[in-house]
Formats: structure tokens, C-alpha cells, sequence
């Protein structure tokens, strides 16, 4: 079924530029607030793609974000280029981490990352492949 | 509670006064990690925590924290300020420690609505 398409952008994150970690999040959380979404969609959806954008930030080279909205959800992809993640499984459970200190002192590190992921959203695919990159495909039923 | 009440009770600075900010504390949140906040947090709470960098705003914005306490004496830096002042969202120091500001905080009958780990 093809649905109206009522907004896609894409957006580009570098990784390692912790001095604008969170600005594709904050700009996703606006548009989506402009089109009217319920605001606890919104929130849902801006929590999950900001510990994604960190976990680009923090881990990876690059990463390109695609964002569909319809009237029936709100879809993200997170497309990085990148070390991949190791185990997939192992990642997913809470407070397993393999963080610097350096990005522990940003607030973040701590192995919660996938799993906040998981928790804000309503389908969430990890693809990952070692020294390529991962792909991270958010979705978020608005109702 | 307002918020003018946290800011007498916690001995606040105000670094950033904020614009438009609901006055009633809906909820009360301590944390140092962001993706506990992120986690954790309903919407409309105050956040107390010694993290002073950017990353502060940018999950209060997120998370819709109404406002920041900054505890241990701490002040938020420059990236934190200015992106709070674009953002409307008060920023405030506290010279109290964590655990005596969520002690007052807790006598004067504020209580956690926010999620707890369990499961």
C-alpha cells in the first residue's frame, strides 16, 4: 500500500564531531512537531534518533539519515559507513559498552544506546557488517 | 511546586531565565548519564545532574525537560548556555550536592513519577 508521503529529507552526520552531536535530531524533532504529530510520537521518535546520531557520532566515520514521514509513521533510516558492530546481540543488551572515557564524559556511553533505540520505537532493524558500516531502519507508528 | 520554589529551596544562580517555561515542576529527575535521562524522564520534569556540557540541553530539548539544575556547584558551559538560550529552557546552579538537593527536594513532598529500572 503507497501512502502520501507527507514529508522526506535526508541529512548527513559526520562521526567524531562531538560539537554538533545532536543537531540532525533536534532539526528531525521540528519538522516532525510543524507537521503536527502527537507530541509523545515526537518525543519518542527525537529520543531514538538521538542516541542513534550519538552512536554515529561516537562510533562511526559517516553517516547519511533518511526520514519519511506518512500519516500512518514516522520512518528513519541511519545509514553509516563505519567499523560495524561486532555482535548485534550483545550490543542490544543494556549496559554492555565498549565506549572511550571520552565519550563517557559526554553523558553517554554506558550501553544504553540500542536499547533506548529499541524501547522508543515500534520496529527497529539493525544490519551490520564488520569494517563496512551499519544500518540502523527506525519505525515509529503514529497510530 | 514552581520552579521558583526549587530555585529558593536549591539556593539557585539563574544562568538562563528561559522564556515561555511551564512554572509547575511536573516531575523530578537526578542523573549524570543522558540515556538514563532519555530513558527514564517524563516529560515536563526538571533535571538535577552534574553533566555540564551541551549534551545536557540538547537531551533536555529532546526529552522535553523543563529546566536544569546544575548541582555540585557546577556552572554549564558556553555551547550549554547559548543553546539553552535558543531553546528557552532555564538553566540553574545549585552550590548543593546532588544527594542533599534530591533530599530537599524529597522533604518538601516531591516525589519521582519517572520509570524505574525494574521490569
Amino acid at each position: 500500500m503507497n501512502e502520501e508521503i507527507l514529508f522526506s529529507q535526508e541529512f548527513w552526520i559526520a562521526g567524531g564531531d562531538f560539537s554538533n552531536a545532536g543537531s540532525v535530531s533536534t532539526q528531525i524533532k521540528a519538522v516532525l512537531k510543524d507537521i503536527g504529530f502527537d507530541p509523545r510520537i515526537v518525543r519518542r521518535t527525537a529520543i531514538a534518533c538521538y542516541e542513534a546520531e550519538m552512536n554515529v557520532v561516537m562510533y562511526a566515520d559517516r553517516a547519511t539519515v533518511r526520514l519519511y514521514a506518512t500519516p500512518s509513521k514516522i520512518n528513519i533510516q541511519f545509514d553509516d559507513e563505519g567499523r560495524g558492530i561486532p555482535d548485534v546481540e550483545m550490543a542490544m543488551q543494556e549496559g554492555y559498552s565498549t565506549a572511550t572515557p571520552e565519550m563517557r564524559e559526554m553523558g553517554f556511553g554506558a550501553g544504553m544506546g540500542l536499547p533506548n533505540i529499541k524501547k522508543n520505537s515500534d520496529v527497529l532493524e539493525i544490519n551490520s557488517e564488520l569494517g563496512k558500516g551499519t544500518r540502523l531502519d527506525i519505525t515509529i507508528l503514529t497510530v | 511546586m514552581e520552579l521558583k520554589d526549587v530555585i529558593e529551596l536549591l539556593d539557585c544562580e539563574v544562568v538562563v531565565g528561559g522564556k515561555n517555561v511551564p512554572q509547575n515542576v511536573e516531575d523530578v529527575f537526578a542523573a549524570d548519564l543522558m540515556s538514563d535521562v532519555l530513558a527514564f524522564t517524563k516529560p515536563g520534569a526538571v533535571l538535577l545532574t552534574g553533566l555540564t556540557n551541551v549534551q545536557s540541553v540538547i537531551t533536555a530539548h529532546v526529552a522535553e525537560v523543563t529546566a536544569i539544575v546544575y548541582v555540585r556547584g557546577k556552572r554549564p558551559d558556553a555551547d550549554a548556555i547559548k543553546l539553552a538560550e535558543q531553546k528557552g529552557i532555564p538553566l540553574l546552579a545549585s552550590p548543593l550536592p546532588m544527594f542533599t538537593a534530591c533530599g530537599l527536594l524529597f522533604e518538601r513532598g516531591k516525589r519521582s513519577e519517572s520509570g524505574t529500572g525494574r521490569r
